[in-house]
């Protein structure tokens, strides 16, 4: 069952024309939303959280579609916004619980979820002071708590890593694949940069001037390419002459040297090459798509 | 038991989701709780509760007297504060109050983006704005009708004469509390909602009652003293107190308690229907305020 399909969905803002004729099926899992400032992202999460209305198409999250049953999607989804958007004066657990009962928790349940949520993104004691003296990193973790505090069953995180120091960015996004993985939520995460989520999503939406460019597994994108990398500690030029007589295509790049794969016996050929040659093999290794090549492509 | 807090993994919610009637309640309870500074820190509650208790004292103290000359035999004890005169006499206060915590529940989400976090929840933009303006009509209302029911416990307690004109003129007089929470309310928030910094808040919501106030007040002086007491009296339009007084007098059949009272005729009809409008377009201009808002 697709969580989010969308039908030549598309956006007029006054002037500009924010996503065009966009139509994509998203299975349950982390997916990626890659594209530039501007690409549409934020406009898409807010039609699919029933914000916007689309001025042509239709959009369904979890079978629901945004227009007519928005409440009902706002009850089952998270939202974490770019920007900031935390009272300075109220303390985590004060507005996290507040939060959990305007999603429909009861007192109780809110509390608890509280804790156990605020615990989850890594806030322990710091959690009972104003979060107006919180860092970048632990505002982060606030805004996420209160899009999982109410255990949704998708959540839309949109630029989470925004702002983050090397160190937060991994652990926010360790904390994503956790979401995906243990937690068993479904999340739609954006990001304009591409590394980023390729490690953590299991599919990616890559959309550009609102437009969709690329939506498939990320899996897909990192397939086999077809080319043998091999590396040889001196005599690259000798390797490559030997393999060109074997009959094989070899293209020199830096220290490797890249070679079609023509069949099984392609790795035998390069194994007896270099033994005959008396060679020293650093290395042999099926060369893998870089997603960053869609771009460049 | 152990000092290890062992990692009891992620569980998930099954309970029940009280969608939102309970989502609008709950924002409704925890504005009114901001609005005396509750859940806040410490710093935050010392403005209202500081007014409050300023408020209940005229209350106390008319109590005190009354009980006094009573009791020291004076022969004629003398009277309570009128019920339906309390928020007339101290509007200052109430003013006060209002410039202090308006901006507290209009601003604050606009300032802090927070309100995109209250329209992804299971709420409708009209939601968020009545729970916004019930909470602080409420918490208004608190602050106004808690004195004049001290006032009416006083008059119980002291036996006072007539007791049954007192409790009409009691609960007409909590009805008059209501209209003013909800015409004070819906100005104060509009004001506030317009201002993004608390600062400036409230002193456009200061600025809004003191130059209504005093634009009003010469009106009627210069009015008065060229006996054209038409003028004088359709002035009380033009200040909030003035205006709800003259709903009190015409709708409740209250003793006049502003400078003037509402013009006879078609007076006290006009008074009561520019209250109804000041509520409805509060609440219109604070949805289309905070609908751009939740778009951004």
């Amino acid at each position: 069952m697709s969580i989010i399909a969308t039908r030549g969905l598309g956006k007029q803002f006054p002037g500009v024309l924010a996503l065009d004729e966009l139509t994509i099926d998203i299975e349950p899992g982390v997916v990626g939303l890659v594209g530039a400032n501007g690409a549409g992202k934020s406009t898409l999460i807010k039609i699919l959280l029933g914000l916007l209305e689309p001025s042509r198409g239709q959009a369904s999250v979890l079978g629901l579609d945004t227009v007519r049953e928005s409440v009902k999607i706002r009850e089952l989804v998270g939202y974490m916004p770019e920007h900031d958007c935390l009272p300075p004066d109220l303390s985590a657990t004060e507005f996290i619980v507040h939060m959990a009962r305007v999603s429909g928790l009861p007192a109780t349940a809110a509390r608890e979820r509280s804790a156990d949520t605020l615990r989850h993104v890594g806030l322990y004691e710091e959690r009972y002071r104003p979060i107006g003296g919180y860092s970048t990193g632990m505002r982060q973790r606030v805004k996420l708590a209160q899009a999982l505090v109410h255990d949704p069953k998708l959540v839309f995180l949109d630029e989470p890593t925004n702002g983050l120091d090397p160190a937060g960015r991994e652990e926010m996004l360790a904390l994503i694949k956790r979401i995906g993985g243990q937690f068993g939520i479904s999340v739609l995460v954006t990001s304009h940069l591409l590394g980023e989520l390729e490690r953590v999503a299991d599919h990616l939406v890559i959309i550009d001037g609102g437009r969709l460019l690329r939506s498939q597994a990320v899996a897909t994108f990192t397939q086999a390419s077809g080319v043998l990398a091999v590396e040889v500690e001196e005599d690259l030029d000798k390797l490559g002459h030997r393999l060109v007589e074997a009959g094989l295509r070899v293209h020199p790049d830096g220290r490797l040297l890249l070679i079609d794969i023509a069949g099984e016996t392609t790795y035998d050929v390069v194994r007896d090459s270099v033994a005959d040659l008396g060679l020293a093999l650093v290395r042999m290794e099926n060369r893998r798509h870089r997603i960053e090549e869609v771009f460049s492509a | 038991m152990t000092s290890v807090i062992h990692d009891i993994g992620y569980r998930h919610y099954d309970g029940p989701r009280l969608g939102r009637g309970y989502a609008v309640r709950s924002l409704f309870v925890h504005n009114l709780r901001a609005a005396y500074g509750l859940g806040r820190p410490a710093k935050a509650k010392i403005m209202p509760f500081l007014l409050f208790a300023i408020m209940l004292l005229p209350a106390a103290i008319s109590v005190a007297i009354t009980a006094f000359s009573a009791s020291a035999g004076l022969g004629k004890s003398l009277p309570l504060i009128r019920y339906s005169a309390y928020a007339v006499y101290l509007q200052p206060l109430i003013a006060i109050f209002l410039a202090a915590q308006a901006p507290v529940l209009a601003s604050r989400d606009l300032r802090f983006h927070v309100t995109p976090l209250y329209f992804s929840r299971p709420l409708s933009r009209l939601d968020y704005v009545l729970a916004k303006y019930g909470a602080v009509a409420t918490a208004l209302l608190i602050l106004l009708a808690t004195p004049v029911t001290i006032v009416f416990i006083g008059a119980l307690a002291t036996e006072q004469k007539h007791l049954d004109t007192h409790t009409v003129q009691f609960l007409a007089a909590l009805g008059g509390c209501v209209i003013f929470a909800l015409v004070l309310g819906g100005i104060g928030l509009v004001v506030a909602a317009f201002t993004p910094r608390r600062g400036f808040g409230v002193t456009a919501v200061m600025a809004v009652y003191l130059l209504s106030s005093a634009a009003v007040a010469s009106v009627q002086g210069i009015a008065e003293s060229q006996t054209r007491f038409g003028i004088a009296r359709w002035a009380g339009l033009f200040t909030p107190f003035d205006l709800v007084d003259g709903v009190q007098v015409w709708a409740l059949r209250l003793k006049q308690s502003a400078p003037e009272p509402p013009p006879s005729g078609l007076g006290g009809p006009v008074f009561t229907l520019a209250c109804a409008a000041i509520v409805a377009g509060s609440l219109a201009i604070l949805y289309l305020r905070f609908r751009k808002a939740g778009a951004q």
